[in-house]
């Protein structure tokens, strides 16, 4: 069997296993958070915290949550740190600097994971355990709860209430991300993934000269990792390590486990607003921008120029030999249009349009199928867009899921896709700039220009991945790129839940032979068109310069 | 209005109605296939708008528009840097072309606003100053006042050959008048004191007799004061999704900003250094030109195509909520049936026949001119060969008119006496003359009513006594092609409910043959109210119209209320559109409008954005290809130089802006199809052509470029 051949037969096995959990996951998710019943956990939780989880919340009470929630666990991530090298468990390393340590605990608590630190040198057992898995399940649960408000928003009327925070959060990490991660962190360890707090051992290689190995909580690291779209992993090389990932079938399995949630809310989505129909809409349009984006990228790295390459097999340079070209492309797109940001491989050894296709699906917002929750949101900002604008066509003042868009809506939508662009554009013109940040490029030319840009289109998206080849652990990356995922991830956030408000005020408009149909292909077609153009020629000066005078040079 | 259609329930005889409640015929102003697009445009119209392109030059104009005003500013950059190099071909031709774009912008609007400036000139013709004769309180003596100096609750008299001095209603009298001024329809109309046609307006001139008004409107407030702000465009103010479009304009316009504005770091680091005269070129090229040009054009030309028709729109407000409309309601009688009834059958009792009836019936209406009259002269010619005999044919005959207090009419010859009328009337006339009334006259004539028609009867007394001889159907008779009209509302997804005085049986009967979705029968106003707000908590859009002071609440309450200009000034001012022809069939016509109008920005939004692709393919390989010349691949149409390549995309990108200008003015063409064929139609044009058109101009227009000698 080719290595072709291997590539679209995994990439087959994936999509049929995500089709089986679409409908399950997705109802299940639609009836976590419409429940009114609480778990005996969860009321000792909302005691311990002091909440009402019945409370109605309008969006502002909502955003306060957020933001109040999210605040202390920069905090607490921050002091875990500083503190390190006094707390037991550290495996005997110090604590971490006041740049790393801003940048890391932001970059966890927005649900990025961008590492600037090299994780079997840095963290040891407590901040691996206490500190930064716990942020991967509640930043990913956050997540999904301000989609599920701005869900509620559209199928709520003459009402200004989004549920409750607290209760949209403990849910969502109680019933869908601890039971979802158990899960999976079983498979893994069966499959060969290490799961254990032993410490450094140093190990003779088979060529003379040492090398260190890590224990730690890995495989269960893992799994909340991939699923809720995270993708710090404990080991720099991430993915790629094979105490993270094993084999072929844990590359496979991850990549679903990072795929699941963000494909299956749109299920919930549909479930919410009382038309499935209008969920698989927003899948299908998810699933063709993610589809396309494989396609493109196997097409790029199996497509051989030059001895060396065809003898592999395609570019398999900062591939995994067990994963292969096929199985590395699939996890790049996968990784880069969720805002997982794990890798398998290294993006920067990618053929150079392979690179900028990377970056383009950042670029594009994490959107196909993006974060948990944050993917869903950003695609329904860019429906409302889209309906806005194709919406006249059918000659009636636009409306989305029978609310009307109007000026607040559309002012908030607006407000909402000029963000990460304004993030990514100016921190990089700055970095590019100024004079001692681009000291941090190893490469000249156009990919070291990529570097940058994929630096901080991968910050401002709440990605994670990097390009390698970047020293990202300078005062100036870490706290620029700190920055950008903060701002990137919460100026958005009010946005959303602004609009969610705003929607959930109006009356409905009921549907008529005259209403734009927002469920049928057309409208999906549209939708891939607006976010192609929109945001993909945003960014197009800037990838000349970098992936595509790299790509096209040969 | 009700009043005026209970009178008529119950004159339903062949009397002539006091006024056929609405204008059957619609005046002269509909397009020969009654649909919206026939805008019209002449070229000469930009010529003669260029001064005035010029005068919005002015920045504290153009900052309304932001991406226009980024045009500008881009202008005012690229100038100042081709001053600094003169020598500089290249920097004097994008500084004129992205001046020629803003100047373009500014002569769509110009021209777009010229078109209501000619109608406001013979507005202000008729608003001449005039002289009002007050009358003091006691109303016995007059003064000579200027009609600028009048103040609500005057009165004043006017008398034949007079102008009115101001919006009034008539108080005392009546008068007929010639409002040609504001309607362009020459023939005179009643003015009298009560009902619903007591409203005048001030400007228009009294023809015969003598009214007292009461003056209901300040000077320079009045309906013609405001008609000229509204063509003019004086008065416009953005419209709710049209400032919602500018958000978003100004938000992409900020992207792209972004877009170029961090451009020169990354230029830089990759070895070339781009000027301000591209970076700016690039910009122009980028933010969404177009649309931002032409989108206060397609409002005011929105306006504008309602004019045409003679419909004022109060606020633009209302013409964008005309396109959601999601429920008509349309008054029977002149808008769905023709105004009159017309007989449809005649009906003999036992011992008679259908012919006898059908000679005795053309023979008493003969005489009769009212459209119920001659439609039985009609249908018994039509139907039974009865020739149309002339009264002059009948000597000695003796012509009954009708009254209300007989409630019949008829005609008295050789010795035959014929009546035709209301059942009742005519049973106690045959009484009277001691005939005898056929037992079916009674039966046939429920059946009649219950079937929705208005029953006639027919005596006659003769050599063999006094008799019934049979019933004339009277039915309403809806207007040719209001089922297919219909249809379309209901593929539009509009529904439509007629509104009638009728019975529900009878209502029931015309609403089945007209193939409207819903009827309101014997409506008062209140029950109008209610439907509106009924149908508004569903979250639906409401269009109406009316014209009487018992309308106003509820053309007030109604999305959309076109008030008839017959109509009291009450309802004038509760309605948020007036119809200068009292057409109600207009108000289709208005829904349309209203869909054109969003489509067209849709349209054009949709055209810019897509436009963008072509111009990256344009001028990124232009700027980089020499420091990566891998980049060139991007050049796909194969354009010949940088500087042609960037000078072609400008330029292409003011030529569109003047190239749109008579599909901005008169509206993308409208079809009432389902959203989902009109979307996928417009989306090829404008979302597939938006795309390709720039590939091939921008080529056509390198081509010509590159013909000059010392360029490409």
């Amino acid at each position: 069997m080719g290595p072709v051949l291997a590539g679209v037969l995994q990439l087959l096995a994936l999509i049929g296993a995500l089709a089986l959990a679409y409908i399950p996951l997705g109802n299940y998710m639609a009836k976590v958070y419409s429940s009114d019943k609480h778990w005996r956990i969860e009321k000792w939780v909302y005691k311990g915290i002091g909440a009402n989880p019945d409370a109605e919340m309008t969006w502002p009470a909502y955003l306060r949550g957020v933001l109040a929630f999210s605040t202390v666990g920069v905090l607490f991530l921050y002091l875990l740190q500083r503190l390190q090298g006094i707390l037991p468990g550290s495996l005997g390393f110090d604590s971490v600097n006041p740049a790393q340590s801003f940048n890391t605990a932001v970059s966890f608590v927005t649900n990025t994971n961008w590492q600037s630190y090299y994780g079997e040198q840095t963290m040891g057992h407590v901040v691996q355990t206490a500190g930064l898995a716990v942020q991967n399940f509640v930043s990913a649960a956050v997540g999904i709860a301000v989609a599920v408000a701005l869900v509620r928003g559209f199928a709520r009327s003459r009402t200004g209430e989004l549920g409750n925070f607290w209760s949209d959060l403990v849910r969502g990490t109680i019933r869908i991300l601890v039971p979802g991660a158990f899960i999976a962190a079983i498979v893994l360890v069966a499959c060969g993934a290490i799961q254990n707090f032993s410490g450094i051992h140093e190990v003779g290689q088979f060529m003379g000269g040492h090398q260190q190995w890590n224990g730690g909580a890995v495989a269960s690291q893992e799994a909340i990792k991939e699923f809720g779209t995270n993708g710090g992993g404990i080991f720099n090389a991430n993915s790629a390590h094979p105490f993270e990932n094993p084999g072929p079938f844990t590359n496979l399995f991850e990549i679903f486990l990072l795929l699941v949630i963000p494909f299956s809310l749109t299920r919930t989505f549909g479930v919410i607003v009382g038309s499935v129909k209008q969920g698989y809409a927003i899948l299908a349009t998810m699933f063709t921008i993610w589809l396309g984006f494989v396609a493109l990228m196997m097409a790029t790295e199996f497509a051989h120029h030059g001895a060396a390459l065809q003898a592999a097999g395609g570019a398999m340079e900062g591939k995994e030999t067990r994963f292969g070209v096929g199985s590395s492309s699939i996890f790049a797109v996968s990784t880069t249009l969720t805002s997982t940001g794990a890798v398998d491989s290294f993006h920067s050894s990618f053929t150079g349009l392979g690179g900028g296709i990377a970056i383009l699906g950042m670029q594009l917002g994490e959107i196909a199928p993006g974060g948990t929750g944050s993917g869903l949101y950003g695609m329904l900002i860019m429906a409302v867009i889209a309906v806005f604008i194709a919406g006249l066509m059918v000659g009636r003042t636009p409306e989305y899921l029978g609310k009307k868009i109007g000026t607040r809506e559309i002012k908030l939508a607006a407000c909402y896709i000029l963000i990460t662009p304004a993030l990514v554009l100016i921190f990089t013109a700055a970095s590019m700039a100024l004079p001692t940040p681009p000291h941090s490029m190893l490469n000249s030319g156009a990919h070291g220009f990529s570097e940058v840009l994929y630096a901080f289109s991968s910050a401002a998206n709440n990605n994670g991945s990097a390009f390698a080849g970047l020293n990202a652990n300078t005062d100036w990356f870490n706290t620029m790129t700190g920055l950008a995922m903060l701002l990137g991830r919460f100026l958005p956030m009010v946005f959303v839940l602004a609009l969610a408000g705003s929607l959930a005020e109006q009356k409905p408009v009921p549907e008529t032979a005259g209403t734009l149909r927002t469920e049928k292909p057309l409208f999906t077609g549209l939708l891939v068109g607006a976010i192609l153009i929109i945001t993909g020629l945003t960014y197009f000066p800037a990838l000349a310069l970098g992936p595509l005078a790299e790509g096209l040079a040969s | 209005m009700t009043t005026r259609k209970e009178n008529q329930e119950d004159s339903m005889s062949t009397a002539t109605p006091a006024r056929a409640p609405h204008s059957d015929v619609p005046t002269g102003h509909k397009p020969a296939e009654g649909r919206v697009g026939a805008g019209l445009f002449d070229p000469k119209q930009l010529l003669k708008s260029l001064p005035d392109a010029f005068r919005k030059l002015d920045p504290r104009v153009m900052v309304k528009s932001p991406v226009m005003f980024v045009v500008l500013v881009g202008s005012v950059l690229t100038t100042i840097f081709s001053f600094k190099d003169p020598g500089d071909w290249f920097g004097w031709a994008i500084s004129a072309w992205l001046w020629l774009t803003v100047v373009f912008a500014n002569l769509a609007e110009a021209v777009a606003e010229g078109r209501g400036k000619a109608q406001a000139d013979t507005l202000r013709k008729a608003k001449t100053d005039t002289v009002a004769r007050r009358l003091s309180k006691d109303g016995k003596t007059e003064e000579q006042v200027p009609g600028t100096e009048l103040t609500i609750g005057d009165l004043v008299v006017c008398e034949a050959g007079d102008i009115i001095p101001g919006d009034g209603d008539v108080v005392e009298g009546v008068a007929s008048v010639d409002e040609s001024a504001i309607t362009g329809e020459s023939a005179p109309v009643i003015r009298e004191s009560g009902g619903d046609r007591s409203a005048v307006t001030g400007g228009t001139k009294v023809l015969s007799d003598r009214i007292v008004i009461k003056i209901t409107t300040k000077p320079g407030e009045t309906f013609i004061d405001r008609m000229i702000n509204l063509v003019e465009g004086a008065a416009r103010q953005k419209t709710p999704n049209e400032i919602a479009l500018n958000i978003l304009l100004a938000s992409l316009t900020i992207v792209f900003l972004l877009a170029v504005a961090t451009l020169p770091p990354f230029a830089d680091y990759a070895g070339t250094h781009l000027t301000m005269v591209v970076l700016v070129a690039l910009l122009v090229c980028l933010i969404p030109t177009t649309i931002g040009a032409l989108l206060s054009a397609i409002g005011i030309a929105g306006m504008d195509r309602l004019v045409q028709r003679n419909v004022l729109a109060m606020s633009g407000r209302a013409v964008e909520a005309a396109g959601d409309v999601s429920t008509l309601l349309l008054d029977k009688t002149g808008t769905i049936t023709l105004g009159n009834r017309q007989a449809a059958e005649f009906v003999p009792v036992s011992g008679t026949t259908e012919a006898e009836v059908a000679d005795a019936a053309q023979l008493s209406s003969l005489a009769d001119e009212t459209p119920e009259g001659r439609s039985i002269v009609v249908l018994a010619k039509e139907k039974y060969g009865l020739r149309e005999r002339h009264q002059g044919e009948l000597a000695g005959a003796e012509w009954i008119a009708f009254t209300a207090q007989t409630r019949m009419s008829g005609v008295d010859v050789d010795g035959r006496r014929i009546r035709k009328g209301a059942a009742g009337s005519v049973i106690a006339w045959v009484q009277e003359q001691g005939g005898t009334v056929a037992e079916d006259a009674d039966t046939l004539s429920n059946r009649i009513s219950e079937a929705g028609g208005t029953p006639l009867l027919v005596a006659v007394e003769d050599d063999r006594g006094a008799r019934i001889l049979g019933v004339i159907h009277l039915k309403d008779v809806v207007k040719e092609g209001m089922r297919e009209r219909f249809d379309e509302l209901r593929r539009m997804g509009i529904k439509t409910v007629m509104i009638t005085g009728d019975n529900p049986l009878t209502a029931k009967a015309i609403a089945e043959e007209a193939g409207v979705d819903d009827f309101l029968a014997e409506a008062t106003p209140e029950d109008k109210m209610a439907l509106i707000k009924r149908e508004q908590a569903g979250g639906k859009l409401v269009a109406m119209t009316g014209d009487g002071t018992n309308d106003a609440p509820a053309l007030a309450q109604a999305d959309v209320g076109v008030a008839m200009n017959t109509g009291t000034s009450a309802a004038k001012e509760a309605g948020n559109m007036v119809d200068l022809d009292s057409n109600p069939t207009k108000l289709i016509e208005i829904v349309e409008i209203g869909k054109q109008l969003l489509i067209t920005r849709g349209a054009l939004t949709t055209f810019s954005i897509a436009n963008d692709v072509a111009k990256y393919f344009a001028i990124i390989p232009a700027l980089f290809a020499a420091v990566y010349p891998g980049l060139d691949k991007l050049n796909i149409m194969g354009l010949t130089s940088p500087d042609s390549a960037i000078l072609s995309a400008v330029i292409f990108n003011a030529l569109i802006i003047i190239a749109l200008v008579p599909l901005s003015l008169k509206g993308v063409q409208y079809r009432p199809v389902s959203a989902d064929r009109m979307l996928r139609r417009n989306l090829t044009i404008y979302g597939i052509g938006g795309l390709i058109a720039p590939f091939i101009g921008i080529k056509l227009i390198d081509l010509l470029i590159s013909l000059i000698p010392g360029i490409g």
